[in-house]
């Protein structure tokens, strides 16, 4: 029974922060219509400018209001998100919109390449730390067990950025008309919608959001090069089982690979890896557009 | 170009001249031919999907299950034979071909992808945690034997050579043949339109069906050879998703209306790896990106398309 909830625990953490890492990637695809492999690589910025951005604030005294870290980590996703959009979505996506899927999979691919290479260069190859964050609420005590308090705050952080954008999206003006935009592209440009603007700021909150997740994680791990890499492909399978563009999907098919991974840990730690492509595998075959979206009629 | 257009008088020519390379090229050029004639082999079987408008982003699977099959029989059984292994690695990507191909074949644009990215990564999860066969770490593999005759430094990379310019000629021929018959031609016009194709009374799923299942055995083909040709395996270097993304990468380069611009477009990442990694060992990612980039955007059909006007 105790293990039932360590997994369930473990489960829901990692979940959590599943679906902050992949929500970006979800949302970016139903506007855009672009799967974004570079996605991993906006994340590994995310955690790098927080190492760095971190570092600087307890460097600067900043251990007189620790907590400020936090709103330092959220600003060093804001400042990613403002440096990378304009460049990739004006400077190169926008010539892709039209063109096949796959296409986009590929030049993302080599955006991906591209900024594997300019982390480096930025910020070295040697591992970053910042473990300030990760220490400072403590330990929380759960029965027999103690958990890292930042654990929470990560469930916690998921929350709000799960409701945050559901409720952008389906309570203000603006967020009716991205999904406008997502429904019928070429009819909300003749009812006078700024696509472009659309698009921007739809691929601006990816950015943001795969930054922050890497923001969140930064503390958590030691920030070396590579770290991009392995997580844009647990957070394809996560939006790829709950249904690209669906935000629910996406919360499901985070939970959902979370507990699976945490029980394969606990039970059975060799098929850790597999485990989740195996959810993915099973659940495609059963529904081939993933959990969250209908089914379409074939175009001729 | 009309001399080329002759299928077995342009193989017989490509073959005369990889062969009179051989003894031309120093020792690393010899080597990295081969390696980029061998994953040439893996794109091709990507171009004869891409035909059909599915793009596989998890080639990786058969050019892993390929490169294994040589680690495995080398490390447990101590088969070195190269003919021996080249059977054995069709026989299993075949068999893994005709398992996921009639499931795969129900899938499309970019679930089709995923989904295929998805089998390859399953794959390199089971092997990385597999410590009997390696795990990360991967296994070494003995250098091969050609039915008993096992040559050593320059012969064993000249040997390994020809037989790959060999097997790259004859697959090469073959899938020309392959792609200018019947059968094959349905395939770019499911590209064009799928739906017409099922009415006029073919059936789509089973020439996606037959594509995945050639695709699965020249991968395993490229699998086998490279590596024997660099004497190790692993997961990461072997079946992980970028490998998959390079082998889509030459695919794109080359474009699907000439075989012969499959294997140029691999030499060319060779070598652009190689020069690369050896000038900015830090930024070859970067310059391959940015080709990468430019490739798709002047050229949207390809090295082959500069040969072939037909289509483009």
């Amino acid at each position: 029974m105790d293990l039932l909830l360590v997994i369930l625990v473990d489960g829901l953490i990692y979940g959590a922060w599943l679906f902050i890492v992949s929500v970006g990637l979800t949302l970016v695809f139903g506007v855009l219509g672009i799967l974004n492999l570079a996605h991993g690589s906006l994340y590994a910025m995310g955690a790098y400018m927080t190492a760095s951005a971190v570092g600087l604030y307890f460097g600067a005294g900043g251990d007189a209001v620790p907590l400020g870290s936090y709103a330092v980590m959220i600003l060093a996703a804001a400042v990613v998100a403002l440096l990378v959009t304009p460049v990739l979505e004006r400077g190169l996506l926008r010539h892709f919109y039209h063109r096949d899927e796959v296409i986009g999979v590929l030049v993302t691919y080599g955006v991906f390449l591209i900024l594997e290479d300019v982390i480096k260069l930025i910020w070295g190859v040697e591992p970053l730390f910042v473990y300030e964050p990760y220490d400072l609420l403590g330990l929380v005590e759960w029965g027999p067990l103690f958990y890292v308090a930042y654990d929470f705050l990560v469930i916690g952080a998921a929350i709000v950025v799960g409701l945050a954008v559901w409720a952008f999206l389906n309570k203000t003006r603006r967020g009716k008309v991205v999904l406008a935009v997502i429904h019928d592209r070429e009819m909300s440009q003749t009812m006078g919608v700024n696509v472009d603007r659309v698009f921007m700021l739809a691929f601006g909150a990816g950015v943001f959001l795969a930054a922050l997740g890497g923001a969140l994680t930064a503390p958590m791990i030691s920030v070396s090069p590579g770290i991009g890499v392995n997580v844009i492909i647990v957070a394809f399978a996560v939006i790829i089982i709950g249904g690209l563009g669906s935000i629910e999907g996406a919360a499901i098919g985070a939970v959902l690979v979370g507990i699976a991974r945490a029980a394969s840990v606990h039970l059975m730690p060799e098929i850790e890896l597999f485990i989740i492509y195996f959810v993915m595998a099973v659940v495609l075959v059963f529904r081939p557009e993933g959990l969250f979206v209908k089914t379409q009629t074939r175009k001729i | 170009m009309k001399i080329l257009a002759n299928t077995p008088l342009a193989a017989g020519l490509a073959l005369a001249g990889l062969i009179a390379l051989a003894f031309v090229l120093p020792d690393w050029a010899l080597f990295l031919l081969t390696i980029a004639l061998a994953k040439g082999l893996v794109s091709l079987g990507i171009i004869t999907q891409m035909r059909a408008g599915l793009v596989s982003f998890g080639q990786g699977l058969f050019f892993g299950l390929g490169a294994y099959v040589a680690g495995l029989m080398a490390h447990f059984t101590g088969v070195t034979d190269i003919f021996l292994l080249t059977v054995l690695a069709v026989l299993v990507t075949g068999i893994v071909g005709v398992v996921f191909g009639p499931l795969l074949s129900n899938y499309r644009g970019i679930f089709f992808a995923m989904l295929s990215l998805s089998l390859s990564m399953i794959l390199y999860g089971t092997l990385s945690k597999m410590t009997s066969l390696g795990g990360t770490d991967g296994l070494n593999v003995a250098a091969p034997t050609f039915v008993g005759y096992e040559p050593e430094a320059r012969a064993l990379s000249l040997s390994l050579y020809l037989y790959t310019v060999v097997i790259v000629v004859i697959a090469g021929t073959a899938m020309r043949i392959f792609f200018d018959s019947q059968q094959g031609m349905i395939s770019l016009a499911i590209r064009s339109n799928e739906l017409r194709v099922e009415y006029l009374g073919a059936s789509v799923r089973r020439a996606h069906t037959q594509n995945y299942i050639i695709s699965a055995i020249l991968g395993g083909m490229g699998g086998v050879i490279t590596a024997l040709a660099i004497g190790h395996v692993d997961p990461e270097s072997s079946i992980f998703w970028t490998i998959s993304g390079e082998f889509v990468f030459v695919a794109i380069l080359a474009g699907y209306l000439s075989i012969p611009s499959v294997f140029a477009a691999s030499i060319i990442l060779e070598l652009v790896r190689s020069f690369s990694n050896l000038y900015f060992p830090n930024t070859w990612q970067l310059a391959l990106g940015i080709f990468l980039l430019i490739v798709i955007l002047t050229l949207p059909n390809g090295l082959g398309s500069l040969v072939d006007r037909r289509r483009a």
